[in-house]
């Protein structure tokens, strides 16, 4: 492939502008319902007699009027449909705080060996010590990493972590005799699922207040701490993409305020092989796996959020979990007549993603974790000094962690807003980084280049910014306001889609 | 390390770019006595074949679904998933795509999004459905503080066919407060809760077909739930059953959830699946969860988007209906496309041969002495009753290589009136000589 002079592989422009411009390549795609018919399959089946059906007086009567799709039908409707779709496959996915890292192959392949694929979770014990055994290596690496000393896996997602962990949390106090704390500290810039979370436990939310610099400022910590606080739930590093420098202090304050530390670990990408979060006196803190332990996004979803946990939450941790007994591994099932907080989910956690993630972990060893977060932190740090000049960065005066955070300064006056700027991103082939969050930031852009980007890559990227930063300047402000334009579809209308909403498919009448 | 791009060379130019000497400079702000000092105790990175190694030596430890007979359900289910299935889901745009934040570059997941919600919708006799959810059992508890929300009443009557998991998730995320009346557990297949229906009441969670196999009247449970201005929920583990029996919808329902595995998902050792929530249009603003909705864009041109967010986290922060944000996406594209390919025409089929097939192992399992099915009613599967204890049978039978289902004492070890049931499923990959297999091995093991 050949580069023209900002390094930018001209293939990959000539591409964008197919697949987004061309619409005899892309035309917009039907709908299932409109293009399939309830007299069509595309899987043979046979026919047979239910003699002696036991379905009593249960038949279904209602209609189903579910259509169906011949196989070559499926695989065009749904490659036509793939296509519209941008993806980190296909290009740079600064999302901020997802961490669209790459997703190798081979964690794809290792999760569909039959020994994985094909196993139920409640089979004979006797049979799966392979499955468990990877449940409980993947568990052995966090534990590492972490410097932790329990591990709940069954968490299903970053929030379902955050769940388990605040549950663990509410437990500990109960069984301390200290259930009338009410009150979680939440800093300002966290992300929404952490006061959900709490909320969600009959926890009161008191936010806490970011230092100039982003930081949280731990005399506010210290002020707001009291008898009746169960817990602080910090991310660090924190949603501004810097570390927390006062983390222990805040620790050794909550616990000596009798509260446990619960951290965010969503961005836990940036330190990991760097940091280990027990020693920074945690007591929980969820992993995306789906993060950064590269298990693919999937469209959102599924992911898979591990929680480790300290010495004081770990009695509580939900059940299932795998033990030892004489050289064979088992799985504690069952909360009863233990201090466990019970079970979060049927079986035994996301274990399609425990196997990429562990694949993963192999393939990076910790040298590679270790490099990977360097890499990680060297490219968000590069983009900030490449973008620095022009973009406004409100905490710029510090190196960041593995996100660049910028507000919407570098515009005032230009008429163009963060969602212009990131919709004419789009224009050029690039998915915009996360917007509007966090939200102590105005027009918020969070940056997340992961380590996955090459330099010609990050090149590319930060061209493109400083191209259209200049654009903006200059006032060539309907590229902006009116973008995207070369997109399968031109801005849609979100306000009309929840005044009205239309949820399915109805016949037209 | 294959997949990271960087040379050392690129690595010296960006610190330079940048304006420091080494990586180590851009984590000055972390104070040293809380940085990792030396390696960590973990092995070193591997190329592809020695990590393929190491994984298949692992995966080789299990006894997996085609090693032998196989009768394992109790809400996760062995069904064919089409190759086109899989295939499909690992294009790099459905795969290595995320949550659809920016609508115009991600029609392709929006749409799909769409299709779903209307063929749970249709699946489910509702009116309307979310975009998934984590798995069956925690769409279950969601629903059950989905109905407190709509009714605001607190008390939630669990019935006793509820698989024992769900109802330890329900326990566990109501922390066993006042307001959760679960019955017992209860093989006989009667649900034993409409006495309970009172005027505190938020909602009754009955599953169909239940845990134990038997089919529920979700009409009668309706109309009691309705009287006393209760919602009915209706939990669904095997949702491929909705090809052949009533749509809980057509019978006066008001949330349906169920697990979605069945159709595109493989096992898998229990996850990642896919949960579904399907309820009444009027309940919608209560719904946890994603929900894409159609519109259009600037030119007028039909699109989709995620909508209604002012329900969730991440807008509504501490009052919004649910701390969600991930949702099943690939599952419920797998899901998705599945059902696509069977159509109303293949589910119906497939719902009969799975029906047929589960009949065949009734009957033939009930010849055996020792061995009675307590099932009148079932879809594709049920519970068997032995002269003895079930877990040492299910573990002998499992030394043969035979996988006959799960002892109810593995999911209640403290109610050991159980002990001699087994639940056991069939599908259409049941065949004839597994049936056989099963048959004369059991009779063995019996003897």
């Amino acid at each position: 492939m050949s580069m023209n002079q900002q390094g930018r592989p001209t293939g990959v422009k000539r591409s964008v502008t197919n697949s987004f411009e061309g619409a005899s390549l892309l035309p917009l795609e039907p709908l299932l319902f409109e293009i399939g018919a309830t007299d069509h399959t595309g899987v043979d089946l046979p026919d047979v007699e239910l003699s002696s059906a036991r379905l009593g007086a249960f038949t279904r009567q209602s209609p189903l009027d579910l259509p169906g799709l011949s196989e070559p039908e499926a695989m065009r409707h749904y490659v036509r449909l793939s296509r519209l779709n941008y993806s980190i496959d296909a290009g740079l996915y600064p999302l901020g705080s997802c961490t669209m890292k790459h997703n190798p192959r081979l964690n794809e392949k290792m999760a569909r060996l039959p020994g994985f694929a094909d196993v139920h979770p409640l089979q004979p014990i006797s049979t799966v010590q392979g499955a468990i055994g990877v449940i409980s290596e993947l568990a052995e690496w966090l534990m590492v990493l972490t410097n932790t000393s329990a591990v709940a896996m069954s968490p299903k997602a970053g929030a379902h972590g955050e769940l388990c962990g605040m549950m663990a949390i509410h437990a500990a106090h109960i069984a301390n005799g200290e259930g009338h704390r009410t009150i979680v500290l939440v800093p300002e810039s966290a992300h929404g699922t952490n006061p959900a979370t709490a909320a969600f436990l009959g926890y009161k939310v008191k936010p806490i207040p970011a230092k100039a610099d982003g930081t949280v400022d731990i005399s506010a910590v210290e002020e707001a701490l009291s008898s009746d606080v169960a817990a602080i739930m910090l991310t660090n590093p924190n949603t501004c993409g810097l570390f927390e420098p006062d983390v222990k202090k805040i620790a050794d304050a909550v616990h000596k305020a009798g509260a446990y530390f619960y951290c965010d670990g969503a961005n836990f990408n940036a330190i990991m092989g760097i940091a280990r979060p027990g020693d920074l006196g945690i007591d929980a803190m969820h992993i995306n796996l789906h993060k950064t332990f590269s298990t693919p996004h999937g469209g959102g979803g599924p992911g898979a959020g591990p929680v480790v946990l300290s010495k004081a939450l770990a009695p509580f941790a939900p059940v299932p979990f795998v033990r030892q007994n004489s050289g064979k591994l088992e799985l504690a099932e069952h909360a009863q007549g233990s201090k466990s907080l019970g079970r979060l989910t049927a079986f035994h956690g996301q274990m399609g993603m425990f196997t990429r993630a562990l694949t993963y972990m192999l393939s990076h060893g910790g040298d590679g974790l270790a490099q990977a977060a360097n890499d990680a932190v060297l490219n968000a740090n590069y983009l900030k000094a490449r973008l620095g000049a022009v973009f406004s960065m409100p905490f710029g005066e510090q190196h960041c962690m593995h996100e660049v955070l910028c507000d919407d300064d570098f515009l005032e006056g230009t008429g163009v807003t963060t969602l212009d700027f990131a919709k004419a991103m789009i224009d050029e082939g690039y998915h915009p980084m996360t917007m509007y969050f966090p939200l102590v930031v105005h027009g918020a852009m969070l940056i997340e280049p992961t380590e996955s980007e090459s330099l010609k890559a990050l090149d590319a990227f930060a061209h493109t910014m400083l191209e259209l930063a200049a654009a903006a300047k200059a006032g060539d402000t309907d590229r902006f306001t009116s973008a995207p334009h070369k997109a399968p579809m031109r801005r849609l209308d979100e306000t009309g889609a929840a005044r009205n909403p239309k949820l399915k498919w109805e016949k037209s009448r | 390390m294959r997949y990271l791009p960087h040379s050392d060379v690129d690595r010296a130019k960006m610190l330079k770019t940048i304006g420091v000497n080494s990586t180590q400079d851009l984590f000055d702000i972390i104070p040293p006595s809380l940085k990792v000092d030396k390696p960590l105790d973990l092995p070193a990175h591997s190329p592809e074949y020695a990590v393929e190694a190491h994984m298949q030596a692992l995966a080789s430890k299990n006894l997996t679904g085609s090693d032998g007979p196989f009768f394992v359900g109790a809400g996760a289910y062995r069904h064919h998933v089409p190759a086109s299935v899989d295939h499909l889901i690992q294009r790099s745009e459905w795969l290595t795509a995320y949550t659809p934040y920016q609508p115009e570059i991600s029609q392709g997941t929006l749409q799909m999004l769409f299709e779903f919600q209307t063929q749970v919708a249709h699946l489910t006799g509702m009116e309307v459905a979310n975009a998934s959810m984590y798995d069956g059992s925690t769409a279950a508890a969601e629903a059950i503080l989905m109905a407190r929300r709509i009714t605001r009443r607190k008390k939630i009557i669990v019935s006793g066919g509820l698989h024992p998991q769900y109802r330890d998730v329900l326990r566990t995320y109501l922390k066993d407060d006042e307001g959760l009346v679960c019955r017992p557990s209860n093989p006989d297949g009667t649900a034993q809760i409409i006495g309970e229906v009172d005027e505190l009441t938020a909602a009754i969670i009955v599953q169909t077909p239940d845990f134990y196999g038997h089919l529920h009247d979700i009409n009668t449970l309706a109309e009691a739930a309705h009287e006393k201005g209760a919602l009915l929920i209706v939990v669904v583990t095997e949702i491929l059953a909705l090809g052949i029996i009533e749509a809980p919808g057509a019978l006066g329902a008001d949330i349906v959830v169920g697990e979605g595995q069945s159709l595109g998902n493989p096992l898998g050792f229990g996850g990642p699946y896919v949960g579904l929530m399907a309820t009444r249009q009027k309940f919608i603003r209560q719904i946890p969860g994603r929900l894409c909705g159609e519109t259009v864009d600037a030119q007028g041109t039909r699109g989709f988007v995620l909508t209604l967010s002012t329900r969730e986290q991440h807008i509504r922060r501490e009052k919004a209906t649910s701390n969600i944000c991930t949702n099943a996406g690939l599952c419920a594209l797998a899901f998705s496309i599945h059902l696509s390919l069977l159509g109303e025409l293949g589910l119906k089929k497939l719902a009969r041969i799975n029906h047929a097939n589960a009949c065949k192992l009734a009957d033939a399992l009930a010849g055996i002495a020792g061995v009675s099915v307590i099932n009148q009613t079932f879809f594709n599967e049920f519970t068997i009753r032995l002269n003895t204890e079930a877990q040492p049978v299910v573990q002998g039978l499992a030394d043969k290589g035979i996988l006959a289902g799960v002892p109810v004492s593995r999911l209640l070890p403290t109610e050991p009136e159980f002990n001699d049931l087994i639940v056991l499923a069939a599908t259409e990959l049941t065949s004839e000589e597994d049936i056989e297999a099963l048959v004369s091995a059991l009779r063995e093991e019996l003897s």
